[in-house]
């Protein structure tokens, strides 16, 4: 999983400056700062805003889209996605504004309700794969001996094996499949990546003074676990969730592709694999595949340019980076030049 | 309060820290071999006395304090308070904390950057329910704040441990530690990460505290200057073992172990100031002679 090693890659250089590096260290980047006077505890409590970068910008505004297609699409659409009264193959025109399929069905309405599918699917599964990852990585790192020994191998186990056929297995052996069923398996099937990282992290969390500290002062381990440790992992919490729900819309995309995703419901996937089953390609019915397609990569896009935009605010150095390199690179042009001049 | 009475009248009685023949061996990784990281190491501590504990990195002064807060275990050897083998775990181990606390190291390590400063203080409190009746727990965060010098409370209080300096964060760690009504302190090196200039300033607070609240301070270091101005008595650790202990100007005055004179002569020493300066200059003065 490619998604796993960038978001690995977040906070590994100093989780516990997170803080710092966001709010103390990046106060001199930052280009705006909150209105209020600084000075009362009020005004110094307050977040200070920062411009927001265009990556959140434009991934927050294509999901906030997406999101409202999913929610009001199903009542501003005429039709109903599984009425297939409708002329067959329609090209998209002021009634069938994105055209009809090959059964007569409105692939507006169809793509309306599926948003709702894949979403719902999608978050399901990220929050369950989260919260499957805390248990068994943070629970792993944390408390180590034994228990670790145990937990990793069960990780180890859900990491080789491959996630997709895992789910496939599973969705052939269950004969009625609900959305949820399916947000189920994938969620289980896509958790163990983030439990190897933050076990990883949990571990270097574990060292910490404040850690020992928090023991001295008596508190109990899963306390310790849930408000000391926790909240230092947020961060990487964030990232692994936005590319959990990428895997699980993919996922059931990909499984309702292959006639495995859940039994008669409508979503972006079995859009595609009626698609495929009906010839939309070979008839020439572009309005029927590369809508739903779309919408698939357009919530990629999305989540991973918000997760681009927090790992920049957790780690400056990734703002710069592009800046950076860019005046290398002219530097290293104007050496070329120079160089070549002198050997003119 | 009945427990508050108690506790008046443990202080006035004072209390004993007691550590006997602790032994502790660390597991090599990988290797059937084992590090010894303190050997049979003995001391008793008394309310309201400061032993120093002194030595090189290494050495085992933090494993000591580790054992003492429970948070290694200890390979042999007994830690005693008030005459009574330490719990273990449980409600035994939680009143132990509430006895004895620590102070570490780095300012900068200590405080959890997610939490404010009034969260660090007030979870001990919480925990041990150290808030005196009549009296709102913020009332108590802010009183200990002042008491190490963080005023105004009210504003340090909400306040993220990255916006204070390091001096600031150990005081906070001392107030975190005395949250409790400790009667103990083990302080691990408690100033070596903070900047020269601000380090007699907690000293001193941590001196007056001790003074004001009757404490019993373990004060690791590996300076033997202040070693000799904090604390009654010293004991000089090297590679795991105790060489060296006894009254402060004793050790200093009357060195035995070969160790403790290495340390001594590597102290600057006041009465010597300006003399590698002028052998350099004589050094120089001969050599220009010469040409």
């Amino acid at each position: 999983m490619p998604e796993q090693t960038t978001a690995t890659q977040t906070p590994a250089g100093a989780p516990g400056s997170v803080v710092d590096e966001s709010a103390g260290g990046g106060v001199p980047t930052a280009t705006t700062t909150a209105p209020a006077p600084a000075g009362t505890p009020a005004a110094r409590r307050k977040i200070r805003f920062r411009k927001p970068s265009a990556k959140l910008v434009v991934g927050l505004s294509l999901l906030g889209a997406i999101v409202l297609f999913a929610l009001f699409g199903p009542l501003i659409g005429q039709f109903d996605p599984r009425d297939s009264s409708n002329p067959a193959l329609v090209p998209p025109d002021s009634t069938y504004w994105m055209g009809t399929t090959s059964l007569g069905y409105d692939v507006f309405a169809q793509l309306a309700v599926g948003a709702r599918t894949s979403l719902f699917v999608g978050i399901t599964a990220g929050l369950l794969a989260v919260t499957l990852s805390i248990l068994f990585g943070v629970v792993a790192g944390y408390v180590g001996g034994w228990t670790d020994e145990v937990l990793y191998t069960i990780i180890g186990v859900m990491l080789v094996i491959p996630g997709l056929p895992l789910a496939i297995v599973i969705s052939t052996l269950v004969p009625g499949r609900s959305a949820l069923l399916v947000a189920a398996i994938l969620g289980v099937t896509g958790w163990a990546g983030s439990a190897v990282v933050l076990r990883k992290q949990a571990q270097s969390l574990r060292n910490r003074d404040y850690v020992a500290a928090s023991r001295i002062a008596g508190e109990r381990p899963l306390r310790i676990v849930a408000v000391e440790i926790l909240p230092n992992l947020l961060p990487l919490l964030t990232a692994q969730f936005l590319f959990g729900v990428i895997f699980a819309i993919l996922g059931e995309a990909g499984l309702s592709y292959l006639g495995l995703g859940p039994t008669g419901s409508i979503s972006w996937g079995t859009i595609l694999n009626e698609a495929q089953a009906g010839g939309a390609l070979t008839r020439g019915a572009w309005w029927w595949f590369i809508p739903p397609g779309i919408l698939i990569a357009l919530v990629g896009t999305s989540l991973a340019l918000i997760n681009f935009s927090i790992d920049e605010v957790i780690n400056p150095k990734l703002r710069a980076a592009p800046a950076a390199a860019r005046s290398v690179r002219k530097a290293r042009e104007a050496r070329d030049e120079q160089s070549k001049e002198a050997t003119a | 309060m009945a427990d508050d009475s108690a506790q008046q009248v443990r202080r006035e009685s004072g209390g004993v820290l007691e550590v006997r023949n602790l032994v502790k061996d660390y597991k090599v990784r990988g290797a059937h071999k084992k590090i010894r990281a303190i050997n049979d190491v003995s001391f008793t501590l008394e309310a309201g006395k400061t032993i120093a504990l002194v030595g090189e990195s290494g050495s085992g002064k933090s494993t000591i304090a580790k054992s003492i807060m429970q948070l290694v275990k200890p390979s042999e050897g007994q830690i005693l308070l008030d005459g009574k083998p330490i719990a273990r775990h449980g409600a035994g181990l939680r009143r132990y904390r509430k006895d004895v606390q620590m102070v570490f190291q780095d300012p900068f390590g200590s405080l959890n950057p997610f939490h404010p400063v009034g969260h660090h203080i007030e979870r001990p409190l919480r925990i041990h329910r150290a808030v005196p009746e009549g009296m709102t727990i913020e009332e108590k965060v802010h009183e200990l704040l002042e008491r190490v010098n963080l005023t105004p409370a009210a504003d340090i209080a909400p306040r993220r441990p990255h916006e204070l300096s390091g001096g600031q964060r150990q005081r906070v760690a001392i107030a975190r530690a005395l949250a409790p009504g400790s009667r103990f302190l083990v302080a691990d090196e408690p100033v070596s990460m903070l900047d020269v200039s601000i380090r007699l300033g907690v000293l001193n607070l941590l001196a007056r505290l001790q003074r004001q609240e009757n404490l019993g301070v373990l004060y690791i270091t590996h300076d033997l200057a202040t070693a000799r101005h904090f604390s009654d008595e010293i004991m000089v650790m090297y590679r795991g073992d105790v060489v060296e202990q006894g009254p402060s100007d004793e050790v200093i005055l009357n060195p035995q172990h070969e160790y403790t004179k290495t340390l001594l002569a590597a102290a600057p020493n006041p009465e010597r100031i300006g003399q590698m300066r002028d052998e350099v200059r004589a050094e120089f003065a001969a050599a220009a002679a010469k040409d």
